[in-house]
């Protein structure tokens, strides 16, 4: 099976194989002890092992990181009616779009962070789009896969179609600037304070984009890959357990 | 009545004398405009009050007893368990987020073992008895978590033996669950793949005599409630919201489905088999807390028709995907100290093969892998849409696994409700969004 062009079965031709553990973070945040990135990609292995430490060969345990490829038309499924109908509705769309996705029967549209509120207005508004609700308002931090590691991700639903599509805009993490939805849709007021508290992007135009599930005086974006998950030892019957992002890591 | 300057005026009356105390320039002092009525003042409800369900804190500008701003704030819960997962593998991820919404563990679980499934590619390898016996689990969810909302509105509301009923009733439920799984909570029983055990025979009996018993259960809490003139007043145009309102704030569940849209994720995105099942979904026209009550009430009775349905076309079969990596462990026998590996497997991969000790011990500190990609799922959920994002990059743990948390995001629409009732009110809105601060939390 391949997929995305990555046989997962397959080892890595690269030397020392998998993505080279991360540099100590740039965009570690102050008051969090970030020593480095505790989900690197190759991870520390048992016996201090560097690359996928693999000798059983039981799962080719090399973990690229790979953005998903664009997909080539047509989509399949609604999608192409999606698309065509907000290539009508929204004439610029050919330069908003970074990319298209088609993967495990989901449409992800990559779009320019800063057309994401044009896009998410006509894909409201649009007769043929009508995407009234605004299901779920996200993030996740490519570390190490992508220059714009944070991916703000948008999953509006269609009520009239009953259709799902998933919008996603990659910002930096020096300038992690998305204009903010909230005017078109209200329900991701809270949703981009939860992104904003997690990894730190700002959302221009929110009317009070605060902190909302850390407490207000937190340092540091927590869901970030260079945030360390933290914790401290725990004795059991005699014997110390590290906290889990210490613990041995059989990678 | 008679008069003598400088003291009150007095005057008989069938009970006795009365003094009316009054005098001296105080009717001109207070004639004005009376400043307690025009003052407003800030009151801080909560995190620690026992009518914000949980953790919940508001904070309410009045003006007399009518709210004028409200402001929400959450988070007194936040346990870090999206950033947790990152650091397990898949299947020990069932154990976490089975802790979040605690009333509705089944909902959280299948929500993710749906997204992990899908993420592998296995949806259509779940097992005709997986998908079932997680219908049977989710509708006995539902109906726990609704009783729990009866049992806590009504008590807040000032019907103290509603509550008392309601977690008797539930308790049964639990003793359900605690036949199926050994766990009354956090069950960590569905998980990717299928589920944890099959369900075992004296279940389905005490599962069939809850459906004899649960009708009349829901006929005597009408009984209690329905023509209550207090409830009626409590309840009946208060905390309107209508469509419009919902999706705007993105509130889904029995509040939307109260304001009159029959938008029910098992109807219209149906998963584990929800579209084999007879059944319907009950709106009102109101949109305030007493069709949120109506909506509730039928919807119990439309669980009980699911599961009533999924007892009977409950097959025996593997309750596993065949593959024995993602089903691990695969080899269960009950021993000494509980439910394990067999010792006949131990036997073998510690004695005879080689390949399967080493197949064991990955499986073990490791886990399976997931193909990268990320997905979404959705599942209607006791208070509405509960979707899980979940993100692969090709290893044994999750890369990332948000949750799109209906307590959350209904959470927005108290001020909408509040702004302009009454404070007794407040609280009635704030009960009828059925909130789980675990699960608003996380």
């Amino acid at each position: 099976m391949t997929r995305n062009g990555v046989e997962p079965n397959k080892p890595s031709e690269e030397p020392g194989g998998g993505v080279p553990v991360q540099a100590p973070p740039v965009g570690a945040t102050a008051g969090a002890p970030a020593e480095y990135p505790t989900a690197s990609p190759a991870g520390r292995g048992m016996f201090g092992i560097h690359g996928s430490g693999d000798t059983s060969g039981f799962g080719g345990l090399v973990r690229r990181r790979v953005q998903p490829a664009g997909t080539p038309q047509p989509y399949g499924s609604y999608f192409d009616e999606v698309y065509d109908a907000l290539t009508v509705a929204y004439p610029g769309i050919e330069d908003a779009i970074e990319k298209v996705v088609v993967d495990r029967g989901e449409l992800t549209l990559h779009i320019k962070p800063e057309q994401i509120a044009e896009v998410c207005q006509v894909m409201r508004d649009s007769e043929g789009l009508r995407f009234e609700l605004c299901s779920s308002v996200s993030a996740v931090d490519y570390l190490g896969a992508d220059d714009r590691r944070l991916h703000v991700v948008y999953l509006l639903t269609s009520m009239t179609y009953r259709r799902r599509v998933r919008l996603e805009v990659a910002v930096s993490a020096e300038h992690p600037r998305v204009p903010s939805v909230t005017q078109i849709y209200p329900t991701a007021d809270w949703q981009e304070r939860e992104t904003y508290d997690f990894f730190g992007v700002i959302f221009e135009g929110h009317p009070n984009l605060t902190r909302i599930l850390m407490p207000d005086d937190w340092e540091g974006f927590p869901q970030r890959k260079d945030y360390p998950l933290g914790g401290v030892p725990v004795e059991y019957k005699g014997a110390e357990i590290p906290p889990p992002d210490k613990r041995r890591s059989y990678q | 009545m008679t008069t003598t300057p400088g003291y009150a005026t007095e005057r008989e009356t069938t009970e006795g004398k009365v003094f009316n105390v009054t005098g001296g320039d105080w009717d001109t002092v207070v004639g004005g405009t009376d400043p307690i009525q025009d003052e407003r003042i800030v009151v801080n409800m909560g995190p620690q009050h026992p009518s914000t369900h949980g953790v919940l804190r508001l904070i309410l500008e009045l003006e007399g007893e009518t709210v004028r701003e409200a402001r929400v704030v959450v988070g007194y819960l936040h346990t870090g368990i999206e950033k947790n997962l990152e650091f397990r593998n898949w299947v020990q991820g069932s154990t976490f987020v089975t802790r979040m919404d605690y009333l509705s563990p089944i909902f959280n679980e299948t929500a993710y073992a749906l997204a992990v499934e899908k993420l592998l590619g296995i949806e259509d390898q779940i097992t005709e008895r997986a998908n079932t016996i997680r219908v049977l689990m989710m509708e006995l969810n539902r109906i726990s978590s609704h009783l729990v909302w009866l049992a806590t509105t009504g008590m807040e509301l000032g019907a103290i033996s509603m509550m008392l009923y309601g977690f008797r009733e539930r308790e049964y439920i639990l003793e359900i669950f605690e036949m199926v799984s050994g766990l009354r909570m956090n069950m960590a029983y569905v998980r990717p793949g299928g589920v944890a055990q099959d369900v075992p025979d004296e279940a389905i009996v005490k599962i069939r005599e809850f459906l004899t018993m649960m009708p009349k259960k829901l006929k005597e809490y009408e009984a209690l409630l329905s023509g209550q003139p207090i409830w009626h007043q409590r309840t009946k145009d208060v905390a309107v919201l209508d469509v419009t309102g919902c999706l705007a704030l993105g509130v889904t569940g029995p509040v939307l489905r109260s304001a009159g849209l029959p938008w029910d994720l098992r109807k219209t995105m149906p998963y584990c088999g929800y579209e084999t099942y007879e059944f319907d979904v009950p709106t009102t026209p109101t949109g305030d807390v007493w069709g949120r009550y109506l909506v509730r009430m039928a919807e119990m009775r439309e669980s009980l028709k699911i599961v009533e349905q999924a007892l009977d076309r409950l097959r025996p079969g593997p309750i596993m995907v065949a593959d024995k990596k993602i089903a691990w462990p695969a080899q269960l026998a009950i021993g000494v100290d509980g439910m394990g590996n067999s010792l006949e497997h131990v036997a073998k991969i510690m004695g005879q093969s080689m390949e399967s000790l080493i197949h064991h011990f990955k499986l073990v500190t490791e886990g399976f892998r997931v193909p990268p990609g990320q997905v979404y799922v959705g599942i209607e959920s006791p208070r509405g849409e509960l979707g899980v994002h979940a993100v692969s990059d090709g290893g044994t743990r999750p890369y990332r696994v948000h949750y799109r948390e209906p307590s959350f995001i209904n959470l927005q629409a108290i001020p909408a409700m509040a702004e302009g009732g009454l404070i007794a009110d407040v609280i009635a809105g704030g009960a009828s969004l059925d909130p789980v601060m675990g699960g608003c939390d996380r």
